[in-house]
C-alpha cells in the first residue's frame, strides 16, 4: 500500500505578519495546500492522502478540503507532532492502527507548500522507493555552499559538483522508517531536520530522484510572489 | 490542480507555463507517455511558417501525435493505468454532416490550443482511445497520422468509381510509407504503384506490387486513381505528374500539406473529368478504425516499425531541444519523444 503524506506542520512565522499558515494562503484562487493536495489525490496509486496540520488548523484543513475536492474518502486531516520527524510518525502510527504495517508500506512524504511538485516526480519517487526502500528529491546545488563551525569563519568549502539541495517528496518503505527512528537517542532525534537523514545515519542508502528547479517551497513572502508569477507567465527551464 | 505546460514561445524557444486543470470536471487526465514529431510541428519550431501565423498561434505547446496513460477519469470510462491514444481533433458542435475534422468549429491540438507537450493533459473521454497492448507504445504515439492516411482511403472508398485496377501513390516520404501499407489491406486485389525520387526510401515499399522513380515512368503507364503524399515545393509535380498518368474520372487524394499556392493543370482536370479532395486531419472514428486495424493485422505493425526513427527520452527542455534538432536531420521515420515530464 502506498500513502502520501502532507506535511502541512508550519504555523506560519516565518512569513512575515500573516495572520495564516502559509499552507492556506491563496494562490490562483485557491489554498496553496489544495493545490498540492490534488497532485496526490488525482494519483490512484495512493491508498489514502494523510494531511498533517497544527492542532488548531485541523477543523480548517478539512473544511477547505471539502469544499475544494470531489470527495474525501482517502482524504485524512491529522494534527502534525512537535517536530517534522515527530509529524511523519504520526501518520505512520495512524497507517499502523488503521491498515497495518508491512514490509511493503510506502509512503510519500511531501510539504504543503510545494504545490508545482510534477506527476513525474512523485511517480519516480513511489518506484524508487518500492525498490530502494528511501528516496529524496534533489537538484544539483546551483550556489557555492560554504561551511562554518563558528559561524564566523569559513571552515570547508565543499565541492559543489557533489552537492544537491533538498527538495520533496521523500518516499520511505514505513515500517523501516519506524525501526530505525524508534532506535535513535532522543539526542540523535534532536539534531535530525530531515527524515532522509534517518536512514543515512543508520547506513541505509537513500535513492536520489531528479527535482525541478520549479519546485518551490513556499516559505517567505518573496517566494508567494515568485509562485504567482510562476502561475503568470512563461519561464525558461 | 496546476499542470507544467511545455510552449513554444517563439521559434527554438521552449518555456514552461502553468495552467489549472479542473478535478470536478468528468473530462480525464492523462498523463502522456510518448510523443511524436509531426513535420507540422517542426515547421513551428523552425518559425519556417508564416511571421503572422506565429505570432497568432504562440505561445502554443506543441504535438498532435502521442499516446498517454489514463490518471483519473471521474465519469468511469477509462480505468487508472488504460493505455490510450489521444485525439488531437476537439469538436465544439455536432453535425450530421460534416465531419469532426473539417467543422470549421472545431479545435485541434498544437494549432489552435496547446498540444500534447504537457504534465497531464485533460480530454474529454471520447477524445481517447484505448489501446490493444500488442501495439507497441513508440508506433501507437505517431497513430494520428497513420489516422489521416486511413481517413483518407475511407473517403476515397465512398468518392472514386468502382475500376480500381491500380492506384498510384505519389511520395516517398512517411504519409505516402503509411498511407500505402493501408491501402494494399483495404484494397488486396488492386495494384498499388509507388512514385518517388529517392531510390533507397522506394526500396523499402517491399509490400507494394511496383514501386517509380517520378523521372523514369513507362510512357505506357496507367493509373485510375491517386494519392498524392508530396506536399511543399514537390506539390506542384506530383499533382502534375498524377493528372498526365491518371484515366479519365479518375479520383485524385490530396494529402500533401504546401504553404503556398500550387499551379496545376486544371485544362486536363477538365478533359479528364477528373474529381480531386483533400483529406487532413483525422476525427475519433478514424483512430479506431486503425486501431483496430493494428490488432487485426500484426504484419501492419511490422511495417510501421521500420519507421520508428530516434527514440528520445526527454526530462528537460534541453531535451526537447535535442529531439527537435534530431528530427531535422532524419531521412525518413518519425522522432519519438519518450516523455517523461
Amino acid at each position: 500500500m502506498i500513502y502520501a503524506v502532507i506535511a502541512a506542520g508550519g504555523i506560519g512565522s516565518r512569513m512575515g505578519n500573516l495572520e495564516k499558515p502559509k499552507q492556506y494562503l491563496t494562490l490562483k484562487n485557491k489554498p496553496i495546500i489544495v493545490h498540492t493536495v490534488e497532485k496526490f489525490y488525482v494519483n490512484s496509486a495512493f491508498k489514502k492522502i494523510i494531511i498533517l496540520c497544527p492542532d488548531q488548523w485541523v477543523s480548517y484543513t478539512k473544511n477547505i478540503l471539502a469544499k475544494h475536492l470531489p470527495e474525501n474518502e482517502r482524504v485524512i486531516v491529522l494534527k502534525g507532532g512537535s517536530t517534522r520527524n515527530e509529524t511523519i510518525m504520526n501518520a505512520v502510527r495512524y497507517i499502523e492502527e488503521t491498515d497495518g504495517l508491512d514490509d511493503e508500506t510506502v509512503i510519500v512524504t511531501h510539504d504543503a507548500v510545494r504545490p508545482f511538485v510534477s506527476a513525474r516526480i512523485i511517480d519516480e519517487n513511489i518506484d524508487a522507493a518500492i525498490r530502494f526502500g528511501a528516496t529524496d528529491t534533489v537538484v544539483p546545488a546551483t550556489d557555492t555552499i560554504v561551511e562554518s563551525a563558528d559561524k564566523e569563519t569559513i571552515s570547508s568549502i565543499p565541492d559543489r559538483s557533489r552537492l544537491y539541495q533538498g527538495q520533496t517528496p521523500q518516499a520511505f518503505k514505513a515500517k523501516k522508517l519506524k525501526e530505525l527512528y524508534e532506535s535513535l537517542t532522543d539526542d540523535e532525534k534532536s539534531i535530525l531536520t530531515d527524515a532522509c537523514k534517518i536512514f543515512s545515519m543508520k547506513g541505509f542508502p537513500v535513492r536520489l530522484i531528479q527535482g525541478e528547479v520549479h519546485n518551490i517551497k513556499i516559505t517567505y513572502p518573496y517566494d508567494l510572489r515568485v509562485a504567482k508569477a510562476l502561475l503568470d507567465e512563461e519561464i525558461a527551464d | 490542480m496546476l499542470n507544467t505546460v511545455y510552449r513554444l514561445t517563439q521559434p527554438r524557444k521552449i518555456e514552461i507555463a502553468f495552467n489549472e486543470i479542473d478535478i470536478f470536471s468528468q473530462d480525464v487526465i492523462v498523463k502522456p507517455t510518448y510523443l511524436s514529431i509531426c513535420n507540422a510541428d517542426q515547421r513551428y519550431f523552425q518559425g519556417t511558417r508564416d511571421a503572422k501565423v506565429l505570432a497568432k498561434k504562440l505561445p502554443m505547446a506543441l504535438i498532435h501525435e502521442g499516446i498517454g496513460e489514463v490518471v483519473y477519469a471521474p465519469d468511469g470510462s477509462f480505468k487508472p493505468g488504460d493505455r490510450v491514444v489521444m485525439v488531437p481533433n476537439t469538436p465544439t458542435q455536432k453535425d450530421e454532416v460534416i465531419a469532426e475534422n473539417y467543422l470549421r468549429s472545431s479545435k485541434f491540438r498544437a494549432s489552435g490550443f496547446d498540444g500534447f507537450m504537457q504534465e497531464y493533459v485533460q480530454l474529454p473521454a471520447d477524445r481517447l482511445v484505448l489501446l490493444p497492448e500488442s501495439i507497441p507504445d513508440e508506433i501507437a504515439a505517431f497513430t494520428e497520422i497513420v489516422s489521416v492516411g486511413v481517413h483518407a482511403i475511407s473517403r476515397f472508398d465512398k468518392i472514386a468509381h468502382q475500376r480500381r485496377n491500380v492506384i498510384g501513390v505519389w511520395g516517398d516520404g512517411n504519409l505516402s510509407y503509411m498511407t500505402s501499407i493501408f491501402l494494399k489491406k483495404f484494397f488486396p486485389e488492386t495494384k498499388i504503384y509507388v512514385f518517388g525520387v529517392v531510390p533507397k526510401k522506394l526500396a523499402d515499399f517491399t509490400f507494394v506490387d511496383e514501386t517509380f522513380l517520378t523521372t523514369e515512368i513507362p510512357d505506357d503507364m496507367h493509373i485510375d486513381h491517386a494519392f498524392e503524399c508530396v506536399g511543399g515545393n514537390g506539390s506542384q509535380v506530383a499533382i502534375n505528374q498524377i493528372i498526365d498518368y491518371i484515366n479519365p474520372e479518375g479520383t485524385i487524394s490530396i494529402l500533401g500539406v504546401s504553404e503556398y499556392p500550387v499551379p496545376i493543370n486544371t485544362r486536363m482536370i477538365l478533359e479528364k473529368g477528373l474529381r480531386m479532395f483533400g483529406s487532413s486531419r483525422s476525427g475519433r472514428e478514424d483512430f479506431v478504425k486503425t486501431v483496430d486495424m493494428y490488432d487485426r493485422y500484426p504484419e501492419i505493425i511490422e511495417y510501421l516499425s521500420h519507421m520508428v526513427g530516434i527514440v528520445k527520452p526527454v526530462r528537460s527542455i534541453k531535451d526537447m531541444n535535442e529531439a527537435f534538432e534530431l528530427d531535422t536531420k532524419k531521412a525518413f521515420g518519425k522522432t519519438i519523444m519518450k516523455w517523461e515530464k
